[in-house]
Formats: C-alpha cells, structure tokens, sequence
C-alpha cells in the first residue's frame, strides 16, 4: 500500500519537524534567556526531589547492601598510647619492646585505609546513584536496577548531554566574542561595566549547561574590591560558580588546549593573572603582581585556591602561604558540593579536561552549596602560616570538611620528610621526656582529677 | 580484601612491588615504614602476590576472644604468638632469631631520627637490654622478647579494626 505508507511518511516527517523547532523555540526561551538573565525555575528542584526519590526506590530493591565498615577509630595520639593510663603520668616513659607496636599498626592502618592518598581519588558513596562511574560496591545486582540505570543512562545522554553541550558551546563561543569586542572600547569606564556584564553572562551560560544547582549562603559577606578571596579546590567549575555570582579576577596556572584558549581570551577585556607553576622566577612575580592588583581598589577582588591543586571534597588541605603574605583582607568562602547527584572532583592524572566536562555534563547535575564567610585579617603576632591555618579552620568547619595538615603537593611529589620528623619529635619527647610538657600534663592531670570528684 | 589489593597495585600486575608501597603517604611518613614494607616481602622476592598479602594482613586481625567462666577474656595464644612474630620480624633485621644490639640501636634510631644524641640512644638500647635478655648473650631471643611483653595487651595495640 505505497500511498498509505507515503501518508505516513509525510505525516511523520510533518510532526517531526514541528518538534524539532518547537525544541529550539523552548530552548532558547527557557534556557538561554534565564540563563542570561540570571532567573531560576523551581523546576529545578522538583528534578532533584523525583531525583533523589528514584534513588531511595532503586535501594530498596537491592536486597542487602554490605554497608562498607567506617573507621570509627579516632588517631588515637602516641602519647596517649604509649604512655598508657594515666597513673604511669608521674614517671619518665622508659622504652619499652612494645612502642614499636604504635607504629606498626599505624603503618599498617595506613596501607587499609590511606588518610592521605584517599583524598586524592574520589569519594565513595553509601548508596548507588545510578552512575556507572561511581558504582563501586554494586555489581550486576537484579533486572530491575540495571533497566533503571539503562534508562537513566539514556535520559542523560540522549537528552541531558546534546542540551548542555549546545548550550555550553554557544555560550562559550558568545563569551569569546563578545570579550574580545569589549577589549577593543577606548573608553575604559565603559570596557570594565561591560566587561562584567559579560563575564557574568558567560559564567551563568556555563552554569546553566551544566544544570549546576548552587545555594549561596551569607551573602552579605560577599567579598568587595581590593581584597582576596579564597576557597577551598575541588574542580575548576569552582570558578564558574563562584564568578557566577560576582566577578573575581582569576589567578592561575596557564593551562594549553582549550582551558588556555579560554584563558587568554579573558585577559583581553579584564586583568587576570596567569603563571607557569614550574618557574621559580614567576613566582615572586606573581607575588608582586598579586599585591600590585590588591592595592588598586578599583579592582576586582583577586580569586585564589591556596592549596594549590584539586582535593576531593572530602577534606581541606594544606594551605599555601604566599596569599595570605600580601596582607590585605581575606575572604574565605567554603564550596561544598553534594555527591548524589554527580561527583565533580577533577582528578587530572586520570583524565584530561574535555573528558572531565564531558563526564561532568552527562551526570544528574551538579548540586553545591556556597558559604561566604565573614572577612578576616591576619592578627598581630600571627605569621602567614598560621593565618593560612586559621582561615582553613573556618573554611572547613563551616563547609563540613575535614581539617588537614597535609599538602596537596602529595599528589604530585612523595612524602616530605618533615611529616616523618613531627613523629619522631613526639616520640622521642615522650621517651626522653619534655619537662616543661610534663609539669603542665601533670597540672591538666590534677584538675582532671578534682573534677572527676565533684 | 581483593579490591584493596587492586587499589593498592598502581600497574595491574596482580602483585604488588616496593614502589606501590612507597606511594602511600601515610606509610612514607612512617618511622619504621621501610621495615613495615619489608615485612611484606618474603626472602628474596620483590613482590608480593595477593596470598602473601592477605596472610600478613591477617596478624593485625582483632582476635576472637575466649570467654572462661569467670566471665574474663582471654586471647587465643596462638595468634598472639603470631602478632608477636610479626613485630620481633621489625627489630630483627637479618632474620636470625636474634634481636642484637646494633639492630635495636637501628630501631632507635629509626624512631627517634635526629631528636635525641647517640648517647641518649645507647643508654636507652642499653637499659633494654639489660632488662629483657635474661640469659646475658647480649642479643634478645623471641622467647625473651615474649617474656618481656607478657603484659602487655597485644591485641588492642596490633589490631587494626577495619580488617574483619
């Protein structure tokens, strides 16, 4: 019946093309134009609560999860250990055969469970959230799971990922355009407001093709001209969502491939600072050029991650002290992003950028809370590495991260031994014995007891 | 256990080398780090395959606990025995039964770096010794070693919690 299936043909031809330009109609009215302006839809969170829903069904249907066993175990401290209770407290510790069981098991403990590589992979989660990526523990399971994650996957990339991906390249590719427009204006009032207006247009684009969900709390604290903000690193989609909100100048490595397109199209119409983190000489320019840049007020306030490199969310490392030498004010800012939705940690050594974004648009979204905090200013007496310490506290406690000594240089380079020589320190003040230490244990020790009594 | 082992063994040889041991940060700044890696690898080899792995791990196993009846714990002597070992394995170097004087003044000094002289050290060594070597050859046997450490609560100091 060749007339019947021609009128079909046309016919499906006929509803075909109307959705397509109906698609890009909403398209652009829902999303680009939102998304330039800044609005938001409660869409979005009803995505997250159907979300979030369909993952607590999909657990039921597993029938027992092996829960992993947490590490309950403070560190329990050496001196603690070896010195055992508290009654041998009097007395100078004598060294005794066992001491070496101390580290021993912390060697050992640290080959089960890393305290400090583990931090640099991503992190595990309870429940399955139906990314093949971060499926750990749940291997083929029953029917039923693998056709809810066969049709999730389809969503996210039949539909999510072309959405976001047309949506990220027109932006990037109107941003690039239009900075270096911007650039060209003789009149440098005018170039910084567009500018602005034009930086905040392109990281909201990115936002959006993202469908990265961002809290901002504290916004009174939002940091002003002629000061530092730093954050804690998890990706650099840090810097979209921060820049989303206010505009930073960026100060960075000098990436290549597109990141560092992106880059050198951004100094054109704004002062950013980019460096090579392997030039020693750089650095103490880059020092000059940060301080150079505070002292102008008219500025953008400066965007720094002190530690240097990307941790994975679970916890706040090391913080490197050459911003907090400048001294001027500092804005910390806490970003913490909730792992049931997509994991955005970068992990470099195992994938290049366009991989990373690709694998970030193809997830459920992007979901993330942003602390300001309060301004704070380095105190008298206080030298820049306690300073650093100091904002770091705060960053991590009001993010909900765990505080670390540990330098992100880790992932790069092996174990300095000045870790290996704290720990030799301590034991060996236990063992030869500090008196200074001692009188003041035994007087904590004496209030201990008297309040024991009462 | 097995996914550990993967994790741990950075080239996917299925064993794992020095060098996957010296990656872990926690390790590396561990006194007696090198010595805890040592203790992985049997004579001669350098590798260490999942077996080997497992069975060491299995020392820092919490033991199981016999009830008597009076109701008080006790450990399986055996695996206490065996914990003991392990750690004799540390201070003993060269693997010939006996702990000498050079190879604690070796564990000493792996422990205490640069924070104490080399006097301090030898009169630590010396007093050690003088305690624990009870048949005065100047060197402490695994016998001597498990009187000196009769009272000591193994178990909670050697067991890592996690290995179940």
């Amino acid at each position: 019946m060749p007339p019947f299936t021609w009128a079909v043909h046309n016919l499906l031809c006929r509803c075909l093309s109307i959705p397509i330009s109906a698609w890009f109609t909403l398209l652009c009215l829902f999303i680009i134009v939102p998304a330039v302006l800044g609005g938001c839809f409660s869409i979005r969170s009803l995505y997250l609560r159907t979300l979030l829903k369909i993952f607590e069904v999909s657990l039921i249907w597993v029938p027992n999860i092996t829960k992993k066993v947490q590490n309950q175990n403070p560190l329990t401290s050496l001196q603690q250990e070896i010195r055992g209770s508290a009654s041998c407290l009097c007395s100078d510790h004598e060294f005794d055969m066992a001491d070496i069981f101390y580290f021993c098991r912390r060697g050992v403990e640290s080959i089960v469970d890393d305290e400090v590589t583990k931090r640099f992979s991503a992190q595990e989660l309870e429940s399955w959230n139906l990314l093949t990526r971060s499926n750990y523990n749940f291997h083929h399971i029953n029917m039923r799971l693998t056709l809810l994650w066969g049709l999730g996957l389809l969503t996210r990339y039949g539909i999510l990922l072309p959405l976001r991906v047309t949506l990220a390249v027109t932006g990037i590719s109107l941003f690039l355009f239009l900075t270096t427009l911007v650039g060209f204006l003789p009149n440098a009032a005018l170039r910084s407001y567009l500018s602005e207006k034009v930086h905040m247009m392109g990281y909201r684009m990115c936002v959006s093709s993202l469908t990265a969900i961002i809290t901002y709390h504290n916004r009174e604290n939002k940091p002003n001209n002629g000061g530092i903000c730093v954050a804690n690193h998890t990706t650099p989609i840090d810097v979209i969502i921060l820049a989303s909100d206010r505009c930073y100048s960026l100060v960075g490595q000098m990436h290549r491939g597109l990141l560092g397109m992106i880059q050198r199209g951004m100094v054109k119409s704004s002062p950013h600072i980019w460096f090579d983190r392997s030039e020693v000489k750089d650095r103490h320019l880059v020092a000059k050029r940060l301080s150079d840049h505070v002292a102008d007020k008219t500025k953008q306030p400066i965007l720094i991650f002190p530690e240097g490199t990307c941790i994975n969310n679970t916890s706040v490392m090391m913080f490197k002290k050459g911003s907090f030498e400048i001294g001027c004010t500092i804005y910390p800012v806490a970003i913490k992003y909730d792992p049931r939705f997509g994991d955005a940690f970068w992990n470099s050594s195992k994938c290049g950028l366009v991989r990373y974004l690709l694998s970030m648009m193809s997830s459920w979204a992007i979901v993330c809370s942003v602390w300001y905090l309060p301004p704070m200013d380095r105190e008298e007496g206080e030298d820049a590495v306690q300073f650093a310490n100091r904002v770091k506290a705060a960053i991590a406690a009001r993010g909900g991260l765990v505080d670390l000594i540990w330098d992100g240089g880790l992932k790069r380079a092996k174990v300095n031994n000045a870790f290996k020589e704290e720990l030799q320190k301590l034991y060996s003040k236990v063992l030869v014995g500090d008196h200074e230490d001692q009188s003041e244990r035994m007087e904590i020790q004496k209030k201990k007891d008297s309040t024991t009594r009462q | 256990m097995f996914i550990l082992f993967e994790s741990l063994d950075r080239d996917n040889r299925g064993c794992l080398s020095p060098d996957d041991f010296e990656a872990l940060g926690g390790l590396a700044m561990n006194p007696i780090g090198g010595r805890i890696m040592e203790a992985f690898f049997s004579s001669g080899q350098d590798t260490v395959d999942f077996s080997s792995f497992v069975r060491i791990l299995a020392h820092f196993r919490p033991t199981d606990r016999n009830r008597n009846k009076e109701g008080a714990q006790q450990e399986l002597p055996s695996s206490r025995t065996r914990k003991l070992k392990f750690a004799f394995q540390l201070y003993d170097m060269d693997r010939d039964g006996k702990i000498s004087r050079e190879e604690l003044l070796q564990v000493l000094r792996a422990m205490l770096g640069l924070q104490v002289t080399e006097e301090q050290l030898q009169s630590i060594a010396e007093r050690a010794i003088q305690e624990a070597d009870l048949d005065k050859d100047d060197a402490i046997s695994f016998d001597e070693f498990k009187k000196s450490l009769e009272k000591t609560d193994i178990d909670t100091k050697m067991s890592v919690s996690f290995l179940k």
